[in-house]
């Protein structure tokens, strides 16, 4: 614990600026080493909070860079310890030198999460906060990264408490009455139990239900666009994608392999895959493609599917109508700026999610965004709630679910209250488990485990 | 003081109350040369509290002290007068049995099974020095006798350095009008050991005649009083009853009245009383919105007049006792026969200790009872038993044997003292173990007896009886499990009136078993091949069949605990140099020296992050080992 680790803690993609953090016992005089400030200041001189402006040299006395060093006195810093973050002008390639740099002026590379394990053990995070961080360094969209900032705020745990108390107190009760049966305790009633039970049962039903949609953000959805060909799909892809992503042709399957693209929509990430238009073909090549794009639909999450407004519907539009009839899909019905010729009404009453749009002139893709919320269930969904994020979180929830359930079952089935009572203590100590309150090894290193290297 | 050599013994046990008499027969038992010290022969195994042994929790200790082969069940079960399973339909985990006991009869006899004891010898004497001297312990007495012994055990009570309060009256004494150990606490201090201050009280003793019981509801004993010990064949005769009344708020105005008249209010007592035996004071006080408040009149046993007035402990004056007793339905003629009291005392701070009840930095020296900080007869007893038991086997060069938290509420009682200490009197609850539905008084023989068997405190006879009524049980679970009943109009019959449904294809007897409102007794009628089985077979594979989901549950759950159990901290570790540990809990974990990651984690002020800190550097040092 007494080292002092360095790590790249912004992606590993090229970007604007690229930091380089220090922490630990020596940041100061490693980060000495390698930054000379134009002032011409030391950093053990400043005080914290302060940042200094000037370069990066090797040991060879060559600048690398320029830079600006950010102080973070101990405990007053992310992990707790004296830390330095040297800021700069990025390119991977340049950070990773000046990481080079620090690492050969003392500095131990920092594993896998172990800025936020030593904000952890000391005091700096609670374990709910500290996966949370985890997840606003993985969170994609919009909103994967509100949920994260919730948990981080401790929102998580606040709900959990709640619980913990509610759980509680009604365990307390039950050991009065049982401990004491000759002492005018209140009986515990199976109605107040029940009511208990139901209330927590409620609310982690809730969280967990938010966890799959936590999920979904975080992850992203796999989603496919289909249709027969011609029909606009790789002009949806970069309209979506905001740029040219799909080669745009006139002609019929022009696209044959599958073109994938992550963009956000409506907050969500979405896996894109733009995929070979669906017809019988005697092109070898195009017949690969059309059954990958066949293989796409089946196991999509989500079918944007893509219908031409300008033509009438043919066999493979009403092909692809079938197979989607158990896919959560959104019909878009494409080039409404041509004569409508297609029977729109028949594909409405097919998708209960419908848009119409214009690839081509850049125009519905708001409504495509609403349409994809309203399926998804989002427009009420509020990030800003504090939810479950990781598999870990998930799992004790699940417990402390499953404990809380078979209390109830155990009411129902008659069974005596110390089962009972045994039960409502298994999901209190899932939710320990929870807030970090009772923590075992295993928990501990899964969580960190998780945590890719820097922040 | 001039003094004489006394000779030699191994054992020495300061004390003949509850603890120093497991400590004694069980250290003699085990082949040691063993002497218990009491300060008056006729308190030996007093009762100068309540005359009853077992209550919640209280009743699974007594029944794992006897599992293990100690004395208290078997003795309450020959001075019973009369018996009652508490929390009967509240769930087998609960079940705890008390006896309302004769209690110069439990004396008496207990007096003669330790003069009875080979290898032990009984002496009424006053230990007042205490000292090391090489590798054994200089005793030494008020006249002057030094005994040399390899190890002691210290079980005093509160005869150390106790005091009475009575209202303004205050004085030193030991319990039930004995004189206190006064030079004792001295002694200790001067070897080192920390002392607390800690407080309890007793109710009035009331002549029998004096009260009118026309108006009282009457407390009977159970129709088949169970007996405690696994040793004691067939059923107990209930031989007296209990009676319940009600204070009013008559009463209530006097004690507020005389508030001011009370010691502990006053400011007098600086020890520290038990949360959950408070005074009539107490309660008044802290709960002003209760009209009334229950107390019991309990016989005290069959050849006295006195009667016990539970739930009525106070230190208020004499007089005013008199007053606010005698505003309670059927006490108004009240005669007082033995004053109610407060008794305030010395006892070490059990962080101080191991698991084997030895302190840890004065080897050889070991605690029980009430100086340990606990409170109860049944508390004190399971203590001796440990202590006396690991001070025979450390002089006979083995090792320790340590109960632990799954294993018994012995293991829970002795890891919650030297783990997690004491901030008031301690006393045994069902809440306090996390693995209630394993540790049942019903089964505490299962858990325990091998052990006892192993530790050499159960008798070959003991052993085989213990063998068979296991080789009954599985017997009985394999035959339940392979027998099928067809419906019936004579089943569904049994199975609609007790509200479950009634069956139309055969279903295993198993099966039946596990429907929570169906017992054995139900199933008579139709299990026709049933073989005669003692009660306690039948209802542990009715409890095993209906709670079989619930148990794993916990089976499980002491699976997870175990692992860190497992997770051994080395003695030597300084704490304040663990880089990452907060300071408080380096304090704490120096103070207590937990022996594995399970222990360190329920010292209170350690923090999951402070484990994990732990886990980190542990697994630091076991990479160094190997490199």
């Amino acid at each position: 614990m007494n080292r002092t680790i360095a790590a790249i803690s912004t992606g590993q993609a090229p970007g604007g600026i690229g930091v380089v953090r220090i922490s630990g016992p020596e940041a100061f005089s490693i980060a000495e080493q390698v930054f000379q400030a134009k002032s011409g200041k030391k950093l053990g001189e400043l005080s914290g909070y302060q940042a200094a402006m000037g370069g990066i040299f090797d040991s060879a006395g060559e600048k690398l860079d320029d830079c600006v060093a950010l102080v973070f006195r101990a405990p007053k810093s992310y992990t707790g310890e004296d830390v330095v973050e040297l800021s700069c002008h990025g390119g991977l390639y340049i950070t990773r030198l000046v990481l080079e740099e620090v690492l050969s002026a003392g500095a131990l590379p920092a594993g896998r999460g172990e800025f936020t394990r030593r904000a952890f053990l000391n005091g700096k995070l609670d374990l709910a906060q500290a996966e949370s961080v985890m997840e606003l360094i993985g969170a994609q969209g919009r909103q994967a990264a509100r949920l994260a900032l919730a948990g981080t705020g401790g929102i998580l745990s606040k709900k959990l408490d709640g619980l913990i108390e509610e759980l509680k107190t009604l365990a307390s009760h039950l050991a009065a009455w049982a401990d004491f049966p000759e002492e005018d305790v209140e009986e515990v009633t199976g109605q107040e139990m029940e009511e208990v039970l139901g209330r927590v049962e409620a609310t982690l039903q809730h969280l967990l239900a938010g966890f799959e949609k936590g999920r979904m953000y975080r992850e992203g959805l796999r989603t496919v666009i289909a249709g027969r060909p011609n029909v606009g799909k790789s002009t949806l892809m970069n309209l979506l994608a905001g740029r040219e992503r799909s080669i745009v042709t006139p002609y019929p399957g022009t696209t044959r392999d599958v073109v994938e693209e992550s963009v956000s929509l409506a907050g969500v990430p979405l896996l894109l895959a733009d995929t070979a238009g669906l017809r019988s073909t005697s092109d070898p090549v195009e017949e690969i493609g059309v059954a990958a794009a066949r293989q796409r639909v089946r196991s999509a999450q989500l079918v944007l599917a893509v219908f031409d407004s300008s033509r009438e519907l043919d066999r493979e539009d009403r092909e692809l109508m079938e197979s989607l009839r158990d896919v959560p899909a959104i019909a878009v019905v494409n080039k409404i700026d041509l004569p409508c010729l297609l029977d729109v009404d028949l594909i409405r009453s097919r998708f209960p999610h419908y848009v119409e749009l214009s690839a081509g002139q850049g125009k519905g893709a708001e409504d495509l965004e609403a349409a994809l919320a309203c399926l998804l269930g989002t427009e009420n969904f509020e990030p800003g709630d504090g939810g479950l994020f990781t598999q870990r979180q998930r799992s004790a929830a699940a417990r402390a679910l499953d404990g809380v359930k078979q209390g109830k079952e155990a009411l129902s089935l008659g069974m005596t209250l110390d089962a009972v009572t045994v039960c409502v203590e298994d999901s209190l100590s899932a939710l320990y488990e929870l807030t970090g309150q009772r923590v075992s090894d295993e928990i501990v290193n899964q969580v960190f485990e998780q945590f890719c290297v820097g922040k | 003081m001039k003094t004489y050599d006394a000779g030699t013994v191994d054992v020495a046990v300061v004390g003949a109350g509850h603890a120093g008499i497991e400590a004694g027969l069980a250290a003699a038992r085990l082949g040691c040369k063993t002497i218990v010290f009491t300060i008056n022969l006729d308190a030996v195994g007093n009762c100068p509290c309540n005359p009853s042994i077992g209550g919640t929790a209280k009743g699974h200790l007594v029944r794992e002290i006897d599992a293990l082969g100690g004395e208290m069940g078997k003795t309450a079960d020959a001075c019973t007068i009369q018996s009652r399973m508490l929390n009967l339909g509240k769930g087998p985990a609960v079940h705890s049995l008390r006896a309302q006991i004769d209690r110069n009869q439990y004396s008496r006899m207990m007096k003669h099974k330790l003069e009875l004891e080979e290898n032990l010898s009984l002496k009424q004497a006053e230990v007042v020095n205490l000292a090391q001297d090489n590798d054994s312990w200089l005793v030494t007495t008020r006249f002057g006798a030094v005994y040399r012994a390899g190890a002691v055990i210290l079980c005093t009570g509160t005869f150390l350095g106790g005091k009475i309060f009575v209202g303004e009256v205050a004085y030193e004494s030991g319990p039930d009008g004995m004189f206190p150990s006064a030079f004792l606490p001295d002694s200790l201090e001067k070897l080192g050991i920390s002392l607390r201050r800690f407080k309890t009280g007793t109710p009035a003793r009331v002549l029998k005649s004096s009260v009118n019981f026309s108006e009282l509801e009457i407390q009977y004993g159970d129709e088949r009083a169970e007996p405690f010990s696994f040793e004691t064949e067939g059923e107990l005769v209930n031989r007296d009853v209990c009676y319940i009344s009600w204070t009013n708020e008559n009463t209530h105005q006097v004690i507020r009245d005389n508030i001011g008249r009370s010691p502990l209010y006053a400011g007098t007592i600086e020890g520290v009383g038990p949360r959950y035996c408070p005074s009539i004071e107490d309660k008044v006080i802290r709960f002003p919105d209760k009209p009334r408040h229950q107390l019991f009149l309990e016989p005290c046993g069959l050849g006295t007049e006195e009667m016990y007035l539970q739930g009525m402990s106070s230190s208020l004056p004499e007089e005013v006792q008199e007053q606010f007793y005698r505003t309670i339905p059927g006490l108004e003629q009240v005669q007082i026969m033995r004053t109610a009291y407060a008794i305030e005392y010395d006892c070490c701070d059990p962080l101080q200790l191991n698991a084997a009840l030895e302190f840890r930095d004065w080897p050889g020296l070991y605690g029980a009872g009430q100086f340990n900080g606990s409170s109860g007869y049944e508390e004190a007893a399971a203590q001796g038993l440990v202590a006396g038991i690991n001070a025979a086997r450390k002089l006979k060069g083995l090792d320790s044997v340590l109960l632990d938290r799954s294993n018994s509420y012995i293991g829970t009682l002795i890891d919650d003292l030297i783990t997690k200490g004491v901030s008031d009197p301690y006393r045994m609850l069902t809440s306090r173990s996390e693995y209630r539905l394993v540790l049942r008084q019903d089964n505490a023989d299962e858990r325990l007896t091998p052990l006892g068997w192993e530790i050499g405190l159960i008798s070959t006879q003991r052993w085989e009886k213990f063998l068979h009524k296991q080789e009954q049980k599985r017997r009985e679970l394999k035959r339940v499990t392979s027998t099928t009943l067809a419906p019936s109009d004579k089943l569904n019959q049994i199975l609609v009136s007790r509200g479950t449904s009634p069956i139309s294809t055969g279903v295993r007897l198993s099966e039946l078993l596990k429907r929570p409102q169906i017992t054995y007794f139900d199933l008579t009628p139709v299990d026709l091949n049933r073989p005669e089985l003692p009660v306690a077979v039948q209802e542990s594979v009715e409890i095993q069949l209906k709670y079989e989901g619930y148990i794993r549950r916990q089976m499980a759950d002491i699976e997870e605990m175990r692992r860190l159990e497992r997770k051994a901290l080395p003695r030597d570790v300084d704490y304040q140099k663990i880089r990452g540990l907060r300071l408080e809990a380096a304090e704490k974990l120096e103070k207590v020296r937990p022996e594995n990651l399970g222990q360190a984690g329920r010292v209170s002020g350690v923090s999951p992050a402070d484990i994990s800190v732990l886990m980190i550097w542990l697994s630091a040092q076991e990479k160094n080992q190997e490199g």
